[in-house]
């Protein structure tokens, strides 16, 4: 396979252009669409292609969701930007009571082809309203599939599967990685929902993380690498439905399992891993499961601050010596 | 409230606030030009007439919810520029000890309830500030700023409603500048009028031309007067324009620089009211100069004290959560 470097809103564009290219009931909907290509500019190229595709709305994301919603119940494949997913609290509604319930409420008539997306997370000095992540909130909703990927050729691949699922995707992509660079195969893939990437190898602990921190996570593992520490990294990608068979295999091996994620800790979708870790393999751990997640706090808006709330590397080297006991 | 009943030290006055608040802006423009302000900042140039005038003629424990843009709202209910480019630079000793930023500055002390980083956040806690009001038996009253975008959110629909059959002393002043980030009034705006919408509520729907600050003032007084003698809440929308970007750095493909000479030139609500002063003999030429010179200063000062004002530590972060641990 041939590759080229693309970042990740170059690889999540090029998605959409084969995307709605092959498929003309894909649209994308949401605000300040047109003028810019996106307020990230993650739509290179796709107002002017698709004039009557590409829908700037008001704003009014309680409709604009539920429109998504709407249209998809009929006919249409949807993309609902969100323009930031601290705006998930004005179309809760539409999300978890309605997408999430309407097939299995109504018996399985309805076929529900909508992705949310929502750019997420901190480390741009925004402040509580613009650098949350939510995902905890839509894995513990029935009815959802949720994705947050790390790389630019997960991305692109995932993205393509999202908007060919007939059931409702909240797909997350993390702010601080749209610049975020990687290789992308030239020929067209799809990666299916529900399966994780094994970003690093090793034998002594597993970490299981996704979006940004899988980054952070690699980084960590390259310290400890210096000190003859192997770490292995699992990016899950999808946390619903869950890759939990990559997640055993691997603690089989490892013995040892660290979970890292940016949202804050308590109620973290880390707590949901850890307690099946602990559940299914607890004969195969050698130490108790471990989380990193953000301090429980909402994210503040001075760097110092917020710096100190998000879980850095430092905190991921420090983890990973408490699982393995290294003082 | 009209003009008449203005003495010149008032007229000077809020003349002088306008002058504060572009400086104040311009500023912020430029400290973020040079990287020292985090994350993003929405200035408010080109709108200080709205800000300044509704300010006027409230009284200090008025209540105001403000937006993203609020920088112009803060320093017109009587903010200190220091604490708020404390506040704005991530300091210790802004206004939120560095939690807020821009886009979340408040001085409760003000009666200021803050700004607001979703768009038509402030609906609601201005109707639940308009009921207190009516619960407590006050003569306060509440004011909410908005955007015209802001005028499409449900909150904006389900706040006036309620407000309306309550009768609550609010006063919705929108600052209509034509845009929502690169969304024109012209797509995205039903009915073509956000004042117009107050008919559906029948409520009184005030338009003013808002880069005249006294039209605002005696448009936002007529509705200031209405919400405190208990007959309920009203529209004002302020029709203005921003000169800046959404937020410092946007490409701003959605508007023409002509569009935002064309303004400049012809309504700048500062240069407006300036030469209408000096018109009537209120303002002189050296007058002006050495206000100029003066808020010059206050900024200056302002901004010599964020930069020397302490970090917060790291720890502080955990701090303000809840009232008891
Ligand atoms: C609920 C919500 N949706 C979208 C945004 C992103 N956003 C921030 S400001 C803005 C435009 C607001 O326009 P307007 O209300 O006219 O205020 P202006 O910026 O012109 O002052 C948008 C879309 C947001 N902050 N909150
Ligand atoms: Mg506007």
């Amino acid at each position: 396979m041939t590759e080229r470097l693309l970042s990740c809103s170059e690889a999540f564009a090029e998605a959409l252009h084969e995307e709605m290219k092959r498929d003309d009931t894909v649209f994308i909907i949401g605000e300040d669409l047109r003028a810019h290509d996106g307020i990230f500019g993650q739509f290179k190229g796709l107002p002017s292609k698709y004039p009557e595709r590409v829908i700037d709305t008001p704003i009014s994301e309680t409709c604009l969701v539920g429109a998504g919603l709407g249209a998809a119940l009929t006919g249409m494949r949807p993309l609902v930007d969100l323009h930031f997913a601290d705006f998930f609290t004005t179309a809760m509604d539409e999300i978890a009571n309605q997408a999430a319930k309407i097939r299995y409420m109504f018996g399985g008539q309805a076929r529900i082809p909508l992705v949310i997306w929502a750019p997420d997370g901190g480390g741009l000095s925004a402040a509580a309203h613009h650098s949350q992540c939510l995902e905890a909130w839509f894995v513990h909703t029935p009815g959802l599939k949720v994705v947050a990927p790390s790389e630019p050729a997960d991305v692109k691949g995932l993205i393509k599967s999202a908007i060919r699922e007939d059931n409702p995707v909240i797909f997350f992509q993390h702010k601080k990685l749209f610049a975020q660079k990687g290789p992308v195969p030239k020929e067209e893939y799809l990666i299916p929902l529900g399966k994780g990437d094994i970003k690093r190898k090793g034998r002594d602990i597993t970490i299981i993380t996704y979006s940004r921190m899988t980054y952070f996570a690699l980084e960590a593992a390259k310290q400890l690498a210096l000190k003859g520490i192997e770490v292995e990294v699992i990016d899950i990608r999808t946390l619903k439905p869950l890759d939990f068979e990559m997640i055993a295999e691997s603690v089989k091996k490892t013995y040892h399992a660290l979970v890292v994620h940016e949202a804050c800790l308590t109620g973290g979708f880390g707590a949901e891993i850890a307690a099946r870790i602990g559940e299914e393999l607890f004969d195969d751990l050698d130490a108790p499961v471990t989380r990193i997640g953000a301090k429980d706090v909402p994210i503040p808006f001075s760097p110092l601050l917020e710096n100190y709330v998000l879980p850095q590397v430092s905190d991921i080297v420090r983890g990973i010596k408490k699982v393995l006991n290294l003082g | 409230m009209n003009q008449a009943k203005l003495g010149k030290t008032d007229m000077l006055n809020l003349f002088k606030k306008m002058l504060l608040v572009r400086a104040f802006e311009e500023k912020a423009g430029e400290l973020f030009q040079q990287n020292l302000i985090p994350g993003f900042i929405h200035l408010s140039i080109g709108q200080e007439a709205s800000s300044v005038g509704t300010c006027s003629v409230i009284r200090p424990n008025d209540y105001v919810a403000s937006t993203h843009r609020g920088h112009g709202h803060m320093i017109a209910k009587g903010a200190d520029p220091k604490r708020m480019f404390a506040e704005i630079l991530g300091k210790s000793t802004g206004y939120c000890k560095g939690k807020g930023g821009s886009m979340h500055i408040a001085d409760f002390s003000l009666g200021f309830l803050g700004a607001n980083g979703v768009v038509g956040g402030g609906f609601p806690i201005a109707v639940g500030a308009g009921l207190s009001i009516k619960l407590r038996r006050t003569d306060q009253i509440a004011i909410v700023f908005f955007g015209d975008g802001a005028a499409n959110r449900g909150t904006f629909h389900e706040a006036l409603n309620m407000a309306a059959i309550w009768k609550l002393p609010v006063i919705f002043v929108c600052e209509n500048n034509q845009y929502a980030s690169t969304t024109s009034i012209s797509y995205s705006l039903a009915g073509g009028s956000i004042a117009g919408r107050a008919c559906a509520y029948g409520i009184p729907g005030y338009t003013a031309n808002g880069n005249d600050v006294l039209e605002v003032r005696e448009i936002v007084g007529r509705a200031v007067l209405r919400a405190r003698s208990g007959e309920g809440p009203s529209i004002v929308e302020n029709k203005t324009y921003r000169y800046r970007g959404h937020f410092e750095g946007d490409p701003q493909k959605y508007r023409s620089p002509q569009e935002i000479d064309g303004f400049k030139k012809e309504q700048d609500p500062i240069a407006v009211f300036e030469i209408r002063l000096k018109t009537a003999k209120v303002l002189t030429d050296s007058a002006a100069k050495k206000m100029r010179k003066d808020v010059a200063q206050i900024i200056e000062d302002a901004v010599h004290y964020a930069r020397e004002a302490p970090l917060p530590q790291p720890e502080d972060a955990m701090e303000d959560l809840f009232v008891n641990p």
